[in-house]
Formats: C-alpha cells, sequence, structure tokens
C-alpha cells in the first residue's frame, strides 16, 4: 500500500507522543479502538478555562491510524473545547489524503477527541458545579 | 548491502541462475511445440519436457508419468481437488481438510459444498499442527479425499504427512497433500510418505513463476481424475493446453537443485533463522513465535511483537521485505485465517510479522534485520497505549474497550 506524503511524515515524527497524568481534575483522557480489531488511541488533553492547552496521544495500529491520531493532537492544541468537538473525520482524511480502507482510522481519531472532552467534562461535573449552572 | 532486503521467500523466490541458464535456449533456439510429432523441432521440446518430467520425479520418489504439468499450484489444488470429487462422486461426496489449508484449497473446497459435496474443516492444534487422531475422526465410510497441505505457507508448520497417508491408505481413502513450501526445504517422498495426489510451484523453489505440477498416482491405488480443463488431451488427458516448456525446463532444474541442495539449502536457513529468532528473543520481551516450534520448515519465522501492529511494524522496516498476518495489509481486511484458526487471537494476529529465510539470504543481512526489527518495536511501543497499560500493570483482557474499529 502506497503512503501519501504526509501520513509518513506523521509515522516518523509523531507529534505530541506521550501521556498526561489521567488522575489530574484538568486532564481529560479518552481511549478507543479494541486491541482484536487492530487499532486502540488513546488521547488526553490539558484543559485551562475552556482551552485546550496540551494534547498528548499513542496510539497502536497502522501507520495511517498512528498519523491520524498525531494531526489530531496537533489540531486540537489552542482550540476550544467547542472547537475541537467540532473537527470531523472527513477533516483527517483530506489532510491525510486517506484511502477508503483507513477511513476507519480517522474515524477512530475523531472519536477519541470526543471522548477526551467528554471525560474532561465529566471530571468537572463530578467536582465543582459548572459556571453555566450558577447563572441566572 | 543492497537494500531493500527480501525476507518474504514464502511468497515467491528469486530464480536461480542455474535454472535460467537452463530455460533460455527454450525460447529462441529451441521453440518447437513439445505435441508435435513430425519433426525434430517437436521432439526436441518434447525431450526437454522429459527430461524436466524425471528430474521432477527424482525430487519427489515419484515415476514420470505420474507427473501432470499446470500453471502452478493453485490450477494443481483444483485438479486433484474437483478432478477427485467429480470421478469419485458415486463413491462418496464427503472431503477432509483444515482450517489452515491456503485459499486455493478453501475455496476450492467450498465450490464443491455449492454442488453437493460434504467437507469437513479440521481445527489445528494451537500450534497450527493437524493430528492424526483429527484425521481418523472425521473419515466417514463415504469420505473419498483427505486434503492437508505438507507445511503451511504461514506459520511453516510441518504436518505428520507420513501418519496420515498411512492412515488413509489403510482407510482407502485418496491423500492429496499440497507440497507448494515443503519441496526443497524437507524430504518429500510420495511413495515413503504414502500420498496420492501432491502439487509443487516453480517459483516457489527458485525456479520460475507460471508453471507447476500435480503429481498423480499410477499405481496403490491408480487415482483417475476428470479433466478440468478440455482441449487437445495433452499430459495423458488431464489437462489439456500445450506444453510452456521453458517453464517446465526451469521447473525440472529448479526440482533437480532441490534434491541436490535440499540438506546444504535447509541448514543455511535454519542456522541464519535460529540465529535470527536468539537475537530477538535476546533483544525483546514479549514477542510470541507463532506455529510449532520443533515441527517447523527450516526457512520459516512467524513471529507475534505483542502491543505492536503489524503495518505499523512494516512501515518501520521499510527496508526489510516481509509480510504480516494483520488485517490491515490484506485485500480482505480480516486478520489472518491460519493464526485465528489456531485461535491465537486477533490481537496476536494483528502484530504477527513472517520472515522467510533462503538459498540467497546472507548472516549480513539477517543481521541488518535485526537491528532494525528491534529499533522498530521499541519505537512502536513507546508510541503503544496497549504497552505503557501492560508497563502499569493492567491486564488487557480485564479492559472494557469502548467502540472500536469497523473491522
Amino acid at each position: 500500500m502506497a503512503y501519501s506524503n504526509k501520513v509518513i511524515d506523521h509515522y516518523n515524527n509523531p507529534r505530541n507522543v506521550g501521556s498526561l497524568d489521567k488522575a489530574k481534575a484538568t486532564v481529560g483522557t479518552g481511549v478507543v479502538g479494541a486491541p482484536e480489531c487492530g487499532d486502540v488511541m488513546k488521547l488526553q488533553i490539558e484543559v485551562e478555562g475552556d482551552r485546550i492547552v496540551d494534547a498528548k496521544f499513542k496510539t497502536f495500529g497502522c501507520g495511517s491510524a498512528i498519523a491520524s491520531s498525531s494531526l489530531a493532537t496537533e489540531w486540537i492544541k489552542g482550540k476550544t473545547l467547542d472547537e475541537a468537538m467540532q473537527i470531523k473525520n472527513t477533516q483527517i482524511v483530506e489532510e491525510l489524503s486517506l484511502p477508503p480502507v483507513k477511513i476507519h482510522c480517522s474515524v477512530l481519531a475523531e472519536d477519541a477527541i470526543k471522548s477526551a472532552v467528554m471525560d474532561y467534562k465529566a471530571k468537572q461535573g463530578a467536582g465543582a458545579p459548572l459556571a453555566e449552572t450558577k447563572k441566572s | 548491502m543492497k537494500l531493500p532486503i527480501y525476507f518474504d521467500y514464502q511468497a515467491t523466490t528469486p530464480m536461480d541462475p542455474r535454472v535460467l541458464d537452463a530455460m533460455l535456449p527454450y525460447f529462441t533456439e529451441v521453440f518447437g511445440n513439445a505435441a508435435s510429432r513430425s519433426h525434430a523441432f517437436g521432439w526436441k521440446a518434447e525431450e526437454a519436457v522429459e527430461n524436466a518430467r524425471a528430474q521432477i520425479a527424482a525430487a519427489i520418489g515419484a515415476n514420470p508419468k505420474e507427473i501432470v504439468f499446470t500453471s502452478g499450484s493453485t490450477e494443481a489444488i483444483n485438479l486433484a481437488i474437483k478432478g477427485v470429487a467429480e470421478m469419485y462422486a458415486e463413491k462418496g461426496k464427503h472431503i477432509v481438510t483444515s482450517l489452515v489449508e491456503h485459499k486455493a484449497v478453501l475455496d476450492t473446497c467450498k465450490h464443491l459444498e455449492k454442488n453437493g459435496y460434504e467437507v469437513t474443516y479440521l481445527t489445528p492444534e494451537k500450534t497450527g499442527r493437524i493430528t492424526l487422531e483429527a484425521v481418523k475422526a472425521a473419515l466417514r465410510d463415504d469420505t473419498i479425499l483427505v486434503a492437508l497441505m505438507w507445511a503451511n505457507n504461514e506459520i511453516g508448520t510441518l504436518n505428520p504427512v507420513r501418519e496420515i497417508g498411512a492412515l488413509c491408505h489403510e482407510k482407502g481413502v485418496l491423500f492429496f497433500s499440497d507440497a507448494t513450501q515443503a519441496v526443497g526445504k524437507v524430504p518429500v517422498d510420495v511413495e515413503a510418505d504414502h500420498v496420492d495426489l501432491l502439487c509443487l510451484s516453480g517459483h516457489k523453489i527458485y525456479g520460475p513463476k507460471g508453471v507447476g505440477c500435480l503429481y498423480v498416482r499410477r499405481k496403490n491405488p491408480r487415482v483417475r481424475l476428470v479433466a478440468q480443463i478440455d482441449g487437445g488431451g495433452h499430459e495423458r488427458g488431464m489437462r489439456s493446453g500445450t506444453l510452456n516448456v521453458p517453464g517446465i525446463v526451469g521447473l525440472g532444474k529448479a526440482c533437480e537443485l532441490a534434491r541436490t541442495d535440499l540438506e546444504k539449502d535447509a541448514k543455511h536457513a535454519s542456522e541464519l533463522r535460529d540465529y535470527f529468532e536468539s537475537k530477538i528473543f535476546a533483544a525483546l520481551d514479549h514477542v510470541h513465535l507463532n506455529g510449532d516450534k520443533d515441527h517447523r520448515l527450516p526457512t520459516n519465522s512467524n513471529l507475534s511483537f505483542k502491543y505492536v501492529e503489524g503495518e505499523s511494524m512494516i512501515m518501520g522496516i521499510k527496508d526489510i521485505a516481509v509480510s504480516s498476518g494483520s488485517a490491515c495489509t490484506s485485500a480482505s481486511l480480516e486478520p489472518s485465517h491460519v493464526l485465528r484458526a489456531m485461535g491465537v487471537g486477533d490481537e496476536l494476529a494483528h502484530s504477527s510479522i513472517r520472515f522467510g529465510f533462503g538459498r540467497f539470504t546472507t548472516k549480513e543481512q539477517v543481521d541488518f534485520a535485526v537491528e532494525h526489527v528491534v529499533a522498530a518495536v521499541k519505537r512502536l511501543r513507546e508510541l503503544s497505549p496497549l504497552y505503557e497499560m501492560v508497563q502499569e500493570g493492567i491486564d488487557l483482557s480485564t479492559v472494557n474497550w469502548q467502540g472500536g474499529g469497523t473491522h
């Protein structure tokens, strides 16, 4: 299979590899996929206010899966939570020129972003009441 | 060292220069049709074909008259299984094979199932081996054929062919063995091993592509087949079509070398393979050997590098030509049916890499492969959330995985 240059670049130089402290209240963690399917992505965000100030990932999967998650971390850094939730897998497909058989990699990356944001929101909800609820 | 390096000898092999030299005159100078009986051009071609037939027969302990030329193993498999099924349909319509056969066997059997035949697909042991007991238990009064591979193309596991052959002869059931991966690597003797039908292919044994043959036993018992290709009645009516003379000459020479160089080739490959594995296991933890360590081709090493997905691994060792049981590298998006049938689990199947060692593999190449494989595994494990979880002491089998791929 031939890979696009962007996939190869992300594979060779993955951005933001690593882990954040998942116990921290300001960190949201998303783990999606399953080992028997050949893809597992872990994507983490660190949030200040409503803005993502840091993002890290680790991926078990093919080159396209690694590239999709690497690109996702690059894109969400500096974005607000709402903006991050707007990222669509089709944008990842386009940016990386993924062939049809690799579209599921981009779906997984979108799911990983959403899952991390939800985890962060759940943590916030479980702690102090959300700012919105205080509004009159 | 020339890059990339070839470690995929199970897929195909480079042609031995000695084979090419033998073939060359038959493209230009000796171009006759082996079926032309009226002139010297035809006689010379026929002489070359008969010489090749004898070389092939000698390599597998057969009589030259028992060799039927085909375009390769897939055609030979179709001829053997369909040909027997149609010829012996009145005797019975039950065939025994296994889940780890090559697709050429499995798809041919599926075709027969649609036409009213019954097929029993034996499940192998965890090592990929089919036991004598499993075959014995599957035989019925209406069983006409047992079709089992000599050696598996993915994991290199060797079946107890001689025992299964003896059982089949005792029970009066025909025995076909796909020896595509076995010839030239382990001794093959259709008499001692009680085989009635056997196929082999040129391009797996340093010969040309597009040529192979089917061995069809002529006595004790005499095997009869219904031809699958109709035409001029070549090959004693079993396979019509003008003979591929240069290809057949190449197959003959390749078989001669497979016979004369067997011990040397096997020793060379197994020494390099064992050296490779010892280096890999010393440098990396969580590496799983797929197959049967003791009953294995000398040329094969199928390893699962846990927590590293196969396709990303292949990307990471781009100067080494290998293949993977990972779904992502196959057109079907399914992980290896062989590893699945062995019950190694899809997770390990996704992490499997098959290395092949052959006549032209050098120690220098193996050292290069070890260095690059180890580096790629280490790098990809740094990227692997599964490896991280295992380092944290998490048992992956207890994790409730969310969502998942679309496989």
